[in-house]
């Protein structure tokens, strides 16, 4: 459709100038908005209230909503349930007998551990939940991989507390409104998790790709020591993730690294578990030197 | 005379049967809502439980304001992608202000472009539309980058062609409403 003829609005001294002002406010508004960018790059978490005052209007919609898409395959998990009840049975059974004996493995070892950590005087450090919700929307449209926690500080939730899944660990907290809090999921490129080989505690990071994966990067330079099919857990260090978390499944080798897929998928993990940041204060010591938003993490 | 029951319809809005049915004006609140309104949920469609390993739900908010702003030219004003686009970044993850300057930026560049080519079709529209939300996809990325660790542009690529391939379904929306909003 053509556009109407507003460009040469005739004699109209009054139409000619209030034409000129739209493109006035219009090329002044852009640097506004240009001006509200440099600021929020400056400081990440300037306009957060913003963000959690839409989080918190939108926030029922979403409940709503995800309410229903869990129920919904929750009556497609029932159904398909009925069909192979009784092969799954029998190889419950079995399973249930092999790992009867590896069980009691665990137990001794763990009475072991205890005794051994009680002789040498560590003290443990247990990272305990603060509280158990659900995901309820992600940026799905943007390049930042970022999710919806659908409870916030009403139940202690604050910025910097990992939040993992029953299968691994999906990321951490950072920004905290009043009823939701919003989780920089481990695939975002900003997220830098610490992170270890399960078999032998190879030390290594972890940074996302941005597409549903992230790399992993051994401390040593050198050749990728990884091998696919690795499991790689969180190791703890930075005091931030507790340790031996499950993180991910290494599915390619690449020239100083690998590939892996994280073992929490954020569309369907039926929780997510909000912890206290493991070794507290150690971190809350370290913050007050450096704190995360003053150094610059280095972009590859 | 009563005129005979041929079809049996609800009645709506049973008060207008005894207004005059010539010289009907639309409602003001409804031509001014309906743009506006779209325009906010096409943002807010980021708040539904959709969960991606990629960026790839399409920016609704972005086709909703490039296909009012190409249907109807004259609608939105020259400075309605600050407003539009400050309000979108709220709900997309940006950082804000990135759309807001996005947006301005795109609604700029159509105004141009009407001044050169004045009569459209819908595939140059099409085009322009494709051109504008692929720039405005890799603008983003650019300013994520500026604030944060970025993944490469190749992520962007899935996410780009849906938004491309769905611009004719959000402007057969807006044509839809369009109608409705000039309703008598």
């Amino acid at each position: 459709m053509a556009p109407p003829p507003h460009r040469r609005p005739g004699f109209s001294r009054k139409a000619q100038y209030s034409l000129f002002a739209t493109y006035v406010i219009a090329i002044a508004g852009t640097v506004v908005a240009a001006l509200l960018l440099v600021v929020s790059i400056a400081d990440p978490a300037g306009f957060a209230a913003l963000r959690a005052a839409g989080a918190e209007v939108t926030a029922p919609v979403a409940r709503f909503f995800n309410s229903v898409r869990r129920t919904s395959r929750d009556i497609g998990g029932n159904l398909s349930a009925y069909f192979d009840a009784a092969s799954k049975n029998a190889a419950l059974t079995k399973e249930v007998a092999a790992s009867r004996t590896k069980l009691i493995e665990a137990r001794a070892l763990r009475v072991e551990n205890a005794r051994l950590r009680g002789l040498l005087k560590l003290q443990e450090e247990t990272a305990e939940q603060v509280v158990v919700a659900r995901l309820i929307s992600s940026t799905a449209s943007s390049t930042r991989r970022i999710a919806t926690l659908s409870v916030g500080s009403n139940y202690g939730v604050e910025r910097a507390q990992p939040v993992r899944g029953p299968s691994g660990l999906i990321g951490r907290v950072i920004e905290s409104g009043p009823t939701t809090a919003r989780v920089l999921l481990v695939t975002d490129a900003e997220n830098l998790v610490p992170v270890m080989r399960a078999s032998d505690g190879l030390p290594a990071f972890s940074t996302g790709l941005g597409n549903g994966l992230v790399v992993i990067k051994p401390l040593n330079l050198g050749e990728s020591p990884f091998k696919v099919g690795d499991i790689i857990v969180t190791s703890g260090n930075g005091g931030l993730y507790q340790p031996n978390i499950p993180f991910a499944r290494v599915i390619r080798k690449t020239n100083d690294g690998a590939l892996a897929r994280p073992l929490a998928d954020p569309a369907n993990t039926p929780y997510a578990m909000v912890m206290r940041a493991y070794q507290g204060e150690a971190r809350t010591a370290q913050q007050s030197i450096a704190p995360d938003g003053a150094v610059q993490e280095v972009v590859e | 005379m009563k005129s005979p029951v041929t079809a049996i319809r609800l009645p709506l809005r049973p008060g207008r049967e005894y207004e005059s049915r010539f010289d009907r004006e639309p409602s003001t609140l409804k031509m001014l809502a309906i743009p506006i309104a779209s325009i906010m949920f096409g943002s807010m469609v980021t708040t539904l439980p959709v969960f991606t390993a990629q960026p790839l739900l399409p920016p609704f908010g972005l086709l909703m304001f490039l296909a009012w702003r190409l249907m109807r030219p004259g609608l939105l004003p020259v400075w309605s992608g600050v407003p539009f686009g400050l309000f979108d970044d709220i709900f997309s993850g940006q950082p804000f202000g990135s759309a807001g300057l996005l947006w301005s930026l795109a609604m700029l560049t159509v105004e141009i472009i009407d001044s050169r080519a004045i009569w459209r079709d819908h595939l140059q529209d099409w085009l322009i539309a494709s051109l504008l939300i692929a720039a405005a996809l890799l603008g983003g990325l650019w300013i994520a980058s500026l604030a944060h660790a970025a993944p490469s542009p190749v992520v962007l690529l899935p996410q780009i062609m849906l938004s491309i391939l769905l611009y004719p379904l959000v402007v057969r929306i807006c044509a839809r409403l369009d109608s409705w909003r000039l309703a008598t």
